[in-house]
């Protein structure tokens, strides 16, 4: 049976980068990638890759060499990365490859995302009428969440807090100034109750990793984290997603929740397994019901997880180790690859001034619309 | 009267208004609103409850971008406005703006009833639009 591990890791710093496009960044990830595995582009059998803004993944083609090599690009939303990593795992898994590249990049001009409400399926109106936010879609699915379960605006702050703080000690990553919990909350509200501080900004970045079969990473001499476990599951009934006009009275579950179950399974392990979590935060909220939702406490815990630091570096559990989206900035086309880096550090014990000690396993999840959510659990 | 914002979506009864649903033949699913189009032929359309409760809302502070919206305002001019989710009993959770003098009075659980707001656009006029206000 084939075992898929990940043997080398490059990226291109979170951010703003004048003079570099999103498609410079993404060729910049790849060669650092190659090169922290000691391979070259022309022994890739394979690569996957997504942008949502930055044009075709496989415009990197040229750049990084015209070997004819098998090319698919992944659209998926936020949740591009995660979807780019399962792809190059069952390329491997089959049989049919032993030694790939998934990679994933993007560059977002400044300001919420546009959307277009028919380019969705929806009525024109509304968006006419100012409904079609992702921002209102958080700050009301959170709202809900809290009223429900007993979760404060004190938490929301305390997950950004903890963000910029991990983001100190992290090269790649964007806004990496601490901020204090007063200036979080009395910030300038965005979407109530979420403020400036508590929401990620659209940004650039570029992330690959290199994919090989276990017995092709020996061949070569190389090590790294395998993957345990890798899931992407779509809505089902009763979820609630990001532009719904209407919602059935019957709730339904996160595709969350159905993926994080299927990559446990996959990688028979549970939730008390993991060492460090690396889990969408696409604001504060997010990150607090996602930690339900992939199993990680009961709805309701979390305001007490964050009182008592359970989630920072130091904690039991920490998550979002490098600052997760809210410090990093939302490259769609990377976000997802950034968290499987990030624990590829950590479970390699390369992550410098943030390490998790003893890392065993690594679990990530990213969520996109319209509602798909992809999960991958790696072990050191 | 203003142009509805769209043909369908609501409708103006005696008593107040409302808003138009469909349920699917098949299996009963609700939405809103009623599909148009191709889809339209599998649903039947269902007026909602007049009244119903507040599910989930927010509050938008800063201007939706342009395109899609098309407010007649303008980032300086721009008013914030709540948006919320009100669910019909036994019917189906619908997505509207909200009519409130102090956002910070709205409650999840609160009884909501369905009104039209006449939104002024800048490339239609005034529009005649749904939206929801405390009971």
């Amino acid at each position: 049976m084939t075992d898929v591990h990940i043997v080398g890791a490059g990226i291109h710093p979170f951010g703003r980068t004048a003079d570099m496009s999103g498609l410079d960044q993404g060729v910049f990830a790849v060669r650092e990638a190659l090169a922290d595995a000691g391979v070259e582009w022309s022994d890739m059998q394979f690569a996957f890759g997504g942008s949502s803004a930055a044009g075709n993944a496989d415009a990197a083609l040229p750049r990084l060499g015209l070997t004819g090599v098998q090319f698919i690009n992944i659209s998926n939303g936020c949740a591009t990365g995660g979807s780019s990593l399962l792809s190059g795992y069952w390329a491997i898994k089959s049989g049919e490859f032993d030694l790939g590249v998934v990679l994933g990049f993007d560059k977002h001009p400044r300001g919420a995302f546009n959307a277009d409400p028919e380019a969705s399926g929806l009525p024109l109106w509304y968006g006419e009428t100012g409904m079609m936010l992702t921002t209102q879609f958080f700050a009301m699915k959170i709202r809900r969440y809290m009223d429900l379960y007993g979760i404060s605006e004190t938490s929301l702050g305390r997950v950004a807090v903890k963000a910029f703080e991990n983001a100190s000690h992290t090269p790649h990553a964007w806004r990496r100034e601490p901020v204090g919990l007063q200036v979080v909350m009395s910030s300038d509200m965005v979407s109530d109750p979420l403020t400036k501080y508590m929401f990620c900004s659209p940004a650039e970045g570029g992330v690959a990793l290199i994919l090989a079969s276990d017995k092709k990473m020996r061949e070569l001499g190389l090590s790294g984290p395998k993957v345990r476990g890798a899931a992407v599951r779509t809505r089902p009934r009763g979820s609630f997603e990001v532009f719904s006009p209407s919602l059935d009275v019957e709730r339904g579950v996160a595709p969350t929740v159905l993926a994080s179950k299927a990559a446990y399974e996959m990688a028979g392990v549970g939730p008390d397994d993991i060492s460090v979590a690396q889990i969408q935060d696409t604001e504060s909220g997010a990150e607090i019901m996602h930690m339900a939702e992939n199993g990680f406490c009961a709805d309701g815990e979390q305001e007490r997880m964050l009182a008592e630091g359970v989630t920072n570096l130091d904690g039991r559990l920490p998550i979002n180790t490098d600052g997760g989206c809210l410090a990093c900035g939302e490259p769609v086309g990377a976000s997802g690859l950034r968290q499987v880096y990030e624990n590829v550090q950590q479970l390699r014990g390369r992550a410098e001034g943030r390490q998790v000690a003893d890392a065993k396993l690594g679990y990530s999840q990213v969520y996109g619309a319209p509602g798909l959510s992809a999960v991958a659990i790696l072990e050191a | 009267m203003s142009v509805a914002v769209a043909e369908g979506v609501f409708v103006e009864r005696a008593d107040g208004a409302r808003l138009i649903a469909g349920r699917r033949k098949a299996d009963g699913e609700m939405r809103f609103p009623m599909p148009r189009g191709p889809d339209a032929a599998l649903y039947d359309p269902v007026e909602l409850a007049p009244e119903g409760k507040l599910w989930s809302y927010t509050v938008q502070r800063f201007r939706p971008k342009t395109p899609p919206y098309i407010g007649a305002d303008d980032e300086k001019t721009f008013k914030p406005f709540a948006v919320g989710y009100v669910e019909f009993a036994g019917q189906v959770i619908v997505e509207g703006r909200i009519l409130v003098e102090d956002p910070s009075t709205l409650k999840i659980g609160l009884p909501m009833k369905v009104a039209i707001e006449g939104f002024p656009t800048s490339t239609r006029g005034e529009v005649a639009t749904y939206a929801f206000r405390p009971a």
